[in-house]
């Protein structure tokens, strides 16, 4: 175990990568389907996760800084509209903007709740989950069912949204340069159909052709957002607003400023996950409800990943992967090899529970597992919404099995006032 | 007479936060209505002069049964310290089940009611309960845990539930989903409206006052009781305000946790009986949210039966008003979600602000008293 810390962070997740896939190879043979490391399933994989992740994101700088941030999914809700709404009246780049930019909206409401007059920051956060909604339907009774009513426009939806272009990494998946068209790296490899390699490069294949500059842009993003916390002076003021604000009001951070930016960062980030999913990239269109608790995803991702952005990375895109899957598996065989997955993954944290000599988290994950096998035995197919609710059941066996081992920001919730420690 | 001066007092205090909230809320409306390009003062008129009509009276009363329900099952929570955001997916799951137990069996009707209340307030408490079980043995935050068990809940096992025990056997290809099997009249509340009609004229337009009208005044004035005046609320409120004193004091913090989730849950699972014991089927579309508002009616209300009442006609009142507004076209509808949730953000700030205000008060009286002592 020593060694594998020892790695460095690039090395051991690729690692656990090849891992996984070698289980989901090994998997899919079982019931007959190569749906799981598909380039299909990968790539949607991607477009569902993303939201996810911008969720996720958004509440990293917000708990980061010290607040709560239950109003992701309200912010979320902001950014859809305002996304959309953007995208309609001055473009699709503007639509990301502004979509941000609602979010953002609702992150300084919660600021100015929970940092300016002490709100408790849950009680805050559902206020806005309420508020988000009621605001996006007014605005779209407005607009959406008066200006664009003759195309389409409803108090529940917009009228299609323009889309950004896409593209195709050069060199990698046969994109073009200036003109040229690149070798297709990896899908020489995939059509070799050799074990494993052939099926990691689909995958990755998956991830890196036919993609929407949003996407690329997005995923940039999460490097930036390392950068930004862990390498320079804004972000460890931010991240001291929300481990020790008394130690930085000490050495004469302003923290009311920096939890103002943090969760008006926050809420952009949501607003810009809302912008996302409204966009051409997932629904190319504003609708009710169409944030589907992904806000909330975003939440379980950002526990998931022990509040870093490279672990809210891997949540998202273990959260994404069984929607992404759902959609293309129309005959449910590879929701039911996900099941097998589940049981392996729920077998491996038993052994890891019997090294540590814990007995009743061995006792619990056995008997989860067992459980798992059970239903993959018995079952032929597994239910819709299985997929649905996936995301939620790996955060509470995270939670149940993890807990002691995670670490949120020490002042994450607490109230703060200036000169109060 | 100086008891009751008090007693106004008290009033003027407890009563002034939600009063600016409710003031605030109206006038930034006003704003929104405004520049939206509507008449302000005709949407309140409008609204005010259809909730003046009797049968708005009884919608208004309808809705406000479940969402008073979910209000006091939150404030359980929130006396203890517990974010119960689970009331969503507890009422619902619950609802589901007792509404297929009720359709199963065939009772007289007394034990069929009870049996279904029963069941309801089982479901909700189990279901709440695993939020209290695994936040005092593996230390979950009951928010997160709650908010992933809504989800379970409304994305899994009520679809579960609604495919497989659909009205007339499983859901299969594309039969029309009709909820579940229908609960025989002896599982029905009776309405209320031979009650109402004693005092009033008679209720027109086919509108019915809900029996759960009942259960809600019965949980109210148990809530009032036990957590006012029983042993048990005390020991309730003192593990809310100071834990550790509290386990001092001799009172098991671990257990008055799950005992808070579970009754919470409990109260939880008759928030959806309105729905069940009228249409008397739980609907393939149920009315959801109503756990969210009652969070909301538990805050606006400051965890008292009281408060919660007024609150939850508040919110009952504008969530029918919106229907005038849509008839009249003085406004567009959607306004009263945007007053709902500014009155709750604004009752939280008013009363962070009162609640401050009052500490600095009576710091500053303590302070001159200890100097008056000292010299």
């Amino acid at each position: 175990m020593s060694a594998l810390r020892n790695l460095p962070g690039w090395a051991r997740w690729c690692l656990y990568a090849t891992i996984g896939m070698l289980v989901l190879d090994v998997v899919q043979g079982f019931d007959d389907t190569d749906l799981l490391t598909s380039e299909g399933a990968s790539r949607a994989m991607l477009r569902w996760g993303l939201p996810i992740l911008l969720a996720g994101l958004g509440g990293l700088f917000a708990e980061r800084c010290g607040v709560v941030n239950i109003g992701l999914e309200g912010m979320m809700v902001l950014g859809t509209w305002f996304g959309a709404w953007g995208a309609l009246e001055f473009g699709a780049w503007w639509g990301l903007l502004l979509g941000a930019l609602g979010g953002a909206l609702g992150g300084l409401l919660h600021a100015l709740a929970t940092v300016q007059f002490g709100v408790d920051h849950v009680i805050s956060g559902v206020a806005i989950n309420i508020l988000g909604p009621g605001l996006a339907r007014f605005l779209s009774s407005e607009i959406f069912n008066q200006k664009y009513k003759d195309v389409g426009g409803s108090i529940t939806q917009s009228p299609r949204v323009p889309t950004v272009g896409r593209m195709t990494f050069p060199f990698l998946s046969g994109g073009d340069l200036f003109g040229w068209t690149t070798p297709d790296f990896l899908g020489w490899f995939t059509g070799k159909d050799w074990f494993l390699v052939s099926d990691i490069t689909g995958f990755a294949r998956g991830l890196t052709s036919n993609m929407s500059w949003v996407t690329v842009f997005t995923l940039a993003l999460l490097p930036f957002c390392t950068w930004l916390l862990w390498r320079t002076r804004f972000g460890l003021r931010l991240r001291i607003s929300g481990e020790r604000p008394e130690a930085g009001e000490v050495q004469g951070v302003n923290i009311y400023l920096y939890k103002y930016i943090g969760v008006a960062i926050s809420g952009a980030l949501a607003g810009l996950g809302g912008a996302f999913i409204a966009s051409g990239e997932l629904s190319g269109v504003y609708k009710e409800g169409q944030t589907a608790g992904r806000g909330f995803i975003g939440l379980a991702a950002l526990i998931f990943g022990n509040w870093r952005p490279s672990g809210i990375f891997a949540g998202a895109m273990l959260f994404g992967y069984p929607f992404a899957l759902d959609l293309q598996d129309l005959e449910g065989k590879a929701s039911h090899a996900l099941m097998l997955v589940t049981a392996i993954a729920l077998f491996a944290i038993m052994v890891w529970a019997i090294v540590r000599k814990n007995r009743t988290d061995a006792i619990l994950a056995g008997v989860l597992a067992g459980l798992a096998l059970l239903w993959y035995l018995l079952a032929d197919t597994l239910p819709d919404w299985w997929a649905a609710i996936l995301p939620y059941v790996i955060v509470l066996v995270v939670l149940i099995f993890f807990t002691k081992r995670l670490r949120p920001p020490a002042a994450a919730g607490r109230p703060y006032r200036k000169g109060g420690g | 007479m100086t008891r009751i001066a008090s007693v106004l007092r008290r009033i003027k205090t407890d009563a002034a936060a939600p009063v600016m909230a409710l003031v605030f809320a109206v006038a930034a409306s006003s704003v929104v209505l405004l520049v939206a390009g509507s008449n302000p003062i005709q949407a309140y008129s409008d609204m005010l002069k259809h909730a003046s009509k009797l049968e708005t009276m009884i919608d208004i009363l309808n809705r406000a049964t479940p969402l008073f329900i979910a209000g006091i099952a939150a404030a359980i929570g929130f006396r203890m310290n517990l974010f119960n955001i689970g009331v969503e997916g507890q009422y619902l799951l619950a609802a589901l089940v007792a509404a297929h137990v009720g359709g199963l069996v065939h009772l007289p009707a007394p034990l069929h009611i009870a049996l279904i209340l029963l069941v309801a307030m089982s479901v909700g408490a189990a279901y709440s309960g695993v939020a209290g079980v695994l936040k005092v043995t593996k230390g979950v935050h009951e928010v997160i845990s709650t908010i992933m068990l809504n989800a379970i809940a409304t994305s899994g096992l009520i679809v579960a539930g609604l495919q497989a025990w659909q009205a007339g056997g499983g859901l299969g290809g594309n039969v029309t989903r009709v909820g579940t099997t229908p609960i025989d009249e002896s599982g029905r509340l009776p309405n209320l409206n031979g009650f109402v009609e004693i005092f009033t004229r008679d209720i027109g337009r086919d509108r019915e006052l809900t029996g759960v009208l009942v259960v809600a005044i019965a949980v109210g004035v148990a809530y009032h009781v036990i957590v006012g005046r029983s042993r048990f609320g005390f020991d309730l409120r003192a593990s809310g305000a100071n834990p550790f004193a509290a386990h001092v004091g001799g009172i098991p913090p671990k257990r008055m946790i799950v005992t808070a989730m579970v009754l919470s849950g409990a109260v939880a699972g008759l928030v959806g009986m309105t729905e069940i014991m009228d249409g008397g089927v739980f609907p393939a579309n149920p009315i959801q949210g109503l756990g969210f508002a009652g969070i909301a009616v538990a805050l606006l209300g400051r965890n008292s039966a009281i408060g919660a009442l007024v609150a939850a006609l508040i919110f009952a009142f504008l969530d029918i008003s919106s229907g005038i507004l849509q008839n009249t076209g003085s406004a567009s509808r959607e306004i009263v979600q945007i007053m709902q949730g500014l009155i709750i953000l604004a009752a939280v700030v008013a009363y962070q602000v009162t609640e401050r205000a009052r500490a600095r008060e009576e710091a500053k009286a303590a302070a001159t008293a200890l100097a008056a002592v000292a010299s």
